[in-house]
């Protein structure tokens, strides 16, 4: 494949034809901040935290969905985009309830360490307090909808690497949510085959084993990186 | 030099955060030496003082009472500083508002009726127990914040760094791994 040369925040570089700027940034050693894009899933740019400018367009792009051009001029940390991110952020913790000190996830969650990242001392929006459920229905598994961030991975996973097709995003705007089937019970759910894929890969404390208290809820992505890698190489036939 | 006056209170919060104060140990020496604690659950004084330069809040805004005495802490202080996560996000003591409106009636019904073993009565002595708000907040969606100090509670050292940069008169700048809520 052709190779594409473009300036990632000044730094020249050069990339394969078909990469995401996402994917270029990371070569070049440049992070930039993401939530939804977990490796060896596709990415959906659902979570705007990745918007970076490109010269010669008004327009903030998504860095994991957006393929690398020819002579692109990329732009990943000035204000704007950190005033965008520190917005992103600010509105994810007001639309639902997230209350760190009390989660499963406290110490290993994403959203929790970006936000410090980011320097969130505080949100300036009111929080909403939704009336959000748990839903503990599932003898392995817990779903806590006010820690969702609506990423979208526990659906991506569900789909593209166990091949389930449970998880599904109903609804739009500040009632969307994600169910399993047709929003049933996650407990009565006959196309969940309890593998825990999606637990793996929540980045927040959304999803998680049944029995972990506060803070307990720490994940191991290599689990999945194993599984996408052994997927792709062809180390087994499945 | 002149004394600085420095006040502590202490709102719906566990006093967790007064704890990790507690916890600056040898500092809480130098402090002495520098500044009156004028306010503060630890000091005995009834009434909130005018002209004080810094005041930690510690816990979310739960009851009538703790909304008056911010109002005034407010218009008496210089500096807030939003103390814990508890101040900064309202946190646990807010767990009750996303039961909707009548949350407050709702957990004193749970608290002292549902689960009183002898004599159920909800608490109501005009001028003595305060009316819980209808909504728990945190303290900058009351008044107006300088500074804040996420944490649950916030780390000794961060309040030690901050309270030296507030009392040399210079701009607080933390330094270290970010803070985080929780
Ligand atoms: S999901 Fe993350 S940000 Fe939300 S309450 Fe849990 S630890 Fe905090
Ligand atoms: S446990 Fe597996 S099959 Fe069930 S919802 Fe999660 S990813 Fe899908
Ligand atoms: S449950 Fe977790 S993985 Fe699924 S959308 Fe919500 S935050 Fe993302
Ligand atoms: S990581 Fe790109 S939009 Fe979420």
């Amino acid at each position: 494949m052709a190779a594409k040369t473009l300036t990632i925040d000044g730094k020249q570089l050069s990339a394969e034809e078909g990469a995401t700027v996402l994917q270029a940034a990371a070569e070049a050693g440049v992070k930039i901040p993401t939530l939804c894009h977990l490796e060896g899933l596709h990415d959906i740019g659902a979570c705007r935290l990745c918007l970076v400018e490109v010269a010669g367009g008004p327009k903030l792009l998504p860095a994991c969905t957006t393929l690398i051009t020819e002579g692109m001029e990329v732009t990943t940390a000035s204000e704007r985009l950190k005033n965008y991110r520190r917005l992103t952020l600010e509105l994810l913790f007001a639309e639902r309830n997230h209350v760190c000190a009390v989660c499963v996830a406290n110490g290993h969650c994403e959203l929790q360490t970006l936000a410090g990242q980011q320097g969130l001392d505080h949100v300036r929006y009111d929080y909403c307090f939704p009336p959000w459920e748990v839903d503990a229905t599932h003898r392995l598994f817990g779903m806590d909808h006010d820690r969702c961030i609506l990423c979208q991975r526990c659906v991506r996973v569900c789909w593209d690497i166990e091949g389930a097709g449970t998880k599904h995003v109903s609804g739009r705007g500040g009632k969307a949510k994600i169910i399993s089937d047709l929003d049933d019970d996650w407990g009565d759910s006959e196309t969940c085959t309890a593998c825990g894929k999606c637990v793996q890969a929540c980045p927040t404390g959304a999803l998680y084993h049944r029995g972990s208290t506060v803070g307990e809820m720490v994940r191991d992505r290599s689990k999945l990186e194993f599984l996408v890698n052994a997927r792709e190489k062809k180390l087994w036939s499945v | 030099m002149e004394r600085l006056k420095i006040a502590t209170v202490w709102f719906g919060g566990c006093s967790g955060c007064h704890m990790s104060f507690l916890d600056l140990d040898e500092f809480l020496l130098d402090l002495a030496a520098r500044v009156d604690v004028v306010y503060s659950p630890v000091v005995d004084c009834k009434d909130y003082p005018e002209g004080v330069a810094v005041c930690l809040i510690e816990g979310a805004i739960c009851n009538e009472d703790h909304l008056a005495l911010l109002h005034r802490i407010r218009a008496r202080t210089r500096v807030l500083i939003a103390f814990g996560d508890c101040a900064v996000t309202a946190n646990v003591p807010a767990l009750r508002n996303h039961l909707g409106s009548g949350n407050a009636a709702a957990v004193l019904q749970c608290a002292y009726l549902d689960h009183a073993q002898d004599r159920p009565r909800l608490p109501a002595e005009a001028g003595i127990v305060p009316v819980l708000l209808d909504r728990v907040r945190p303290v900058h969606e009351v008044v107006y914040v300088e500074h804040f100090l996420p944490g649950c509670p916030p780390p000794a050292d961060r309040i030690k760094a901050l309270l030296t940069q507030l009392l040399h008169g210079l701009t607080p700048h933390l330094e270290g791994p970010p803070l985080t809520f929780g």
